[in-house]
């Protein structure tokens, strides 16, 4: 008998899973002699999404762009004919090999975080169970001390995933280290930056691994209270993680006395109230506390004085889910994965002008290239690949020219960007560097906690500026001052967001030197990005004298009778783009 | 209500002092009032011995929490690095226009509160907005006014029929 999954990540579901999974519902009750139907999380494939895979005994075949009517057809000729439907097969294997559309995309990934991400059902901790889920956890408890714990962890040399990549099992032990019997365990879900959603999918698609992790955390430094503070934004990760905590409750593998070992330790979800800073350790545990989430100065650092003054491990999503993994195959095994400094293996979270836009996870050491071309699938209508931007807010483009560059905590931050969390935005020549940096900076500008004066002041100095460069006011003196000013405010912030937040205009500045002088000199904007320094013109050709624009222009800058093309007087126009988001036929175009 | 644990009233009567329920409370008082009252203020004030003054520095940190009635449908526009990459800014205005609300303002019918959100994670379907809990992926300008304007016309039909539509 066949099983039928439907995947129902927030990407999958946005994209209609849950139309599929009513369509299929009504053709596979509860108790059918057909097939069985369930749900599972994301396998990664967002640019495929929905996904709905069959599954036998010995085959896997994946479905991609499933919608309600394809259902039929799936059900028909596959669930009851037992024959593949050619045409969307995404990925299949079966005895005889792998084979699918996306092949590439799945084979050249190395799968530890995201194991169990689209193969079990995350709301099942049966599921998780019979995928070698809480093993680790047994072993910790029957056969390990808590300092063999954290040993195996400092030699399979996993460093924090959150970005900085502070090696964990070092962290670890500086907790354990410390005396008092209140120690608290926390899990920043607090994914903020833009771009980046591996943790979303973690989280929803196998809560069950970073629920273990937290546990054998906790074990191994002596905490009995964990948190996991958990942006808003996320509200079916932090159902499912409730109903994770609830049956790993019922089955022994949290609360009191767990598995019968005298240990006990439980955990609490907080949710975040929409604030980036929250991200930073130190502004968690305010917001946990119930405070304003404003960072302290460190030290004393978490592990001596965190949560409530208490002794404090903070760890990220996927660090916790690499942990039991380790456990149960050894830290050689994970070793094995990654450079000499960088071990094991890091989620990317594919987006921007990519093809495969979605979740991958790929040795640490990968060249940008490689993650880029032969996962990605290159870019998008095969434009110019121009840059990458990694690290979010806190992190800058790395242009096209160092694409063999390899993905690690040494030589990232090299090129002047960092790890960071996992977001990598995909540019285009089609994409303005200097709106980019522009963009980065009006975030953090706007999540500045406003406690150091050079993050509140500082990067709104930087914005004005980087504002009227990009309406065509910039002066020659500007990038001189941006990167004085830059300094000053990376040297006197307390925090990770202030020291970072200049992070993406300098990389730009030092990487496409020349699109700043073409904004500030020739007041162009290469990319033709920026709208005031652009002209929109009406291709004759498309147009039909809706009189749309003309209605829509604030400033009637746009003239024609009904029925014939319709002109734009620059003289006028004050390049709003108003006349482009009326269009209905896409014959405004910018030049 | 879905949750008992929840509930406002409920919360607010089983607080012991537990340290680090401000921000549980504000939130289960927004989910009830659909924004939070001054007179929420002075309860959960009154019950945590939290001075008013302090839960408004709280309340007015996080962009969570509103201080003013919401509109009936919760539009947020997606603005973070993927979908401004793929045109969100002409997805803000043409919202913005066919509303005729600035970011965070509703409308003068009470249908629509228009937000900008930095990302929601749906990258690949590039740009994006939610409305309430219902994301619309790959949008254009076009597409943006389809989608308002239809839900507008539901709500104004159930209105002349007497009958509201269920917020989702």
């Amino acid at each position: 008998m066949y099983k039928v999954l439907v995947g129902m990540g927030s990407c999958g579901l946005s994209a209609g899973a849950r139309e599929v999974f009513s369509a299929l519902q009504q053709l596979i009750p509860p108790g059918s002699k057909d097939a069985e139907l369930a749900i599972t999380g994301c396998i990664g494939m967002c640019y495929r999404e929905p996904l709905v895979e069959v599954r036998g005994d010995k085959t896997r075949v994946i479905y991609g762009d499933v919608t309600p009517e394809r259902v039929k057809e799936i059900f028909e000729r596959h669930v009851k004919g037992g024959t593949p439907v050619p045409g969307y097969v995404v990925y299949q294997s079966t005895p005889e090999g792998e084979a699918g559309l996306e092949l590439d995309f799945l084979k050249n990934q190395t799968r530890i975080v995201l194991r169990n991400c689209g193969t079990i059902d995350p709301e099942s901790l049966e599921d998780y169970e019979r995928s070698g889920g809480y093993a680790a956890l047994r072993k910790v408890l029957s056969e390990m001390t808590p300092a063999s714990v954290i040993e195996e962890v400092k030699k399979s040399g996993l460093r924090g995933r959150g970005g900085a990549g502070f090696p964990t099992g070092l962290k670890w032990s500086f907790c354990a280290a410390q005396p008092g019997e209140v120690k608290y365990i926390v899990c920043n879900a607090d994914e903020g930056d833009p771009g980046a959603f591996m943790d979303r999918s973690v989280l929803e698609s196998d809560p069950h691994s970073v629920l273990e992790g937290m546990v054998i955390c906790a074990r191994a430094i002596g905490a009995h209270k964990g948190f996991i503070y958990c942006r808003a934004e996320y509200p079916l990760a932090i159902k499912r993680l409730n109903i994770g905590i609830e049956a790993a409750r019922k089955k022994g593998y949290l609360g009191r006395n767990i598995l019968g070992s005298g240990f006990s330790f439980d955990i609490v979800i907080k949710q975040g109230a929409g604030a980036f800073v929250c991200g930073e350790e130190t502004a968690l545990f305010a917001s946990i506390e119930g405070e304003r989430g404003m960072p302290r100065i460190r030290p004393p650092f978490p592990a001596e004085k965190g949560l409530w003054q208490k002794p404090t491990n903070n760890n990220n999503v996927e660090t916790y889910a690499n942990v039991p993994w380790i456990i149960v195959n050894g830290w050689a095994e994970f070793a094995k994965y990654g450079t000499e400094k960088s071990k094991g293996t890091k989620v990317f979270a594919l987006a921007g002008r990519i093809k495969r836009g979605g979740l991958a996870e790929v040795p640490m050491g990968i060249t940008i290239n490689d993650l880029i071309f032969k996962i990605g699938g290159g870019i998008k209508n095969d434009r110019a690949f121009k840059a990458i931007q990694i690290g979010g807010p806190s992190g800058g483009c790395i242009p096209a020219e160092l694409g063999d560059t390899t993905v690690d905590f040494e030589s990232i931050p090299k090129t002047g960007a960092i790890m960071g969390s996992g977001g990598l935005v995909v540019l285009d020549d089609k994409s303005c560097m200097v709106d980019m940096a522009r963009f980065f900076l009006h975030f953090t500008q706007d999540e500045s906690c406003g406690k150091c004066t050079f993050c509140r002041i500082g990067t709104l100095r930087m914005l004005e500026t980087l504002d009227r460069i990009t309406i065509g006011e910039g002066k020659a003196q500007d990038l001189e001052d941006l990167s004085a000013l830059a300094a000053r405010i990376k040297e006197a912030s307390l925090c990770g967001l202030g020291q970072t937040a200049p992070n993406p205009v300098l990389s730009t500045i030092r990487y496409y030197p020349n699109e700043f002088e073409a904004h500030i000199k020739d007041h162009k904007c290469p990319a033709k990005v920026c709208g005031a320094l652009v002209s929109y013109v009406i291709d004759p050709k498309k147009c039909v004298g809706c009189t749309l624009c003309a209605k829509n222009c604030p400033v009637n800058a746009i003239t024609g009778q009904p029925k014939a093309t319709h002109v734009v007087n620059h003289d006028i126009c004050v390049k709003c783009g108003r006349c482009i988001t009326s269009c209905q036929f896409d014959a405004v175009y910018k030049d | 209500m879905e949750n008992k644990d929840l509930d406002f009233s409920f919360r607010l009567w089983r607080y012991d002092g537990t340290p680090g329920e401000l921000i549980p409370l504000l939130q289960s008082a927004q989910d009830h009032f659909g924004y939070i009252p001054r007179q929420a203020i002075q309860y959960i004030s009154g019950v945590t011995r939290i001075p008013e003054s302090s839960i408004y520095g709280v309340i007015t940190f996080y962009s969570q929490f509103r201080l003013q009635p919401m509109g009936k449908h919760m539009v947020r526009v997606c603005v973070g690095t993927a979908c401004h990459v793929a045109g969100a800014k002409a997805i803000s205005n043409s919202v913005q226009d066919e509303l005729g609300v600035e970011v965070s303002g509703t409308t003068e019918d009470g249908i629509f509160t228009f937000f900008t959100v930095a990302c929601i994670g749906c990258c690949s379907l590039a740009p994006v907005m939610m409305i309430d809990e219902q994301t619309y992926g790959k949008l254009t300008p076009a597409s943006v006014r389809k989608i308002l304007r239809e839900i507008r016309r539901k709500e104004l039909k159930a209105a002349q029929e007497g009958t509201a539509v269920k917020g989702r």
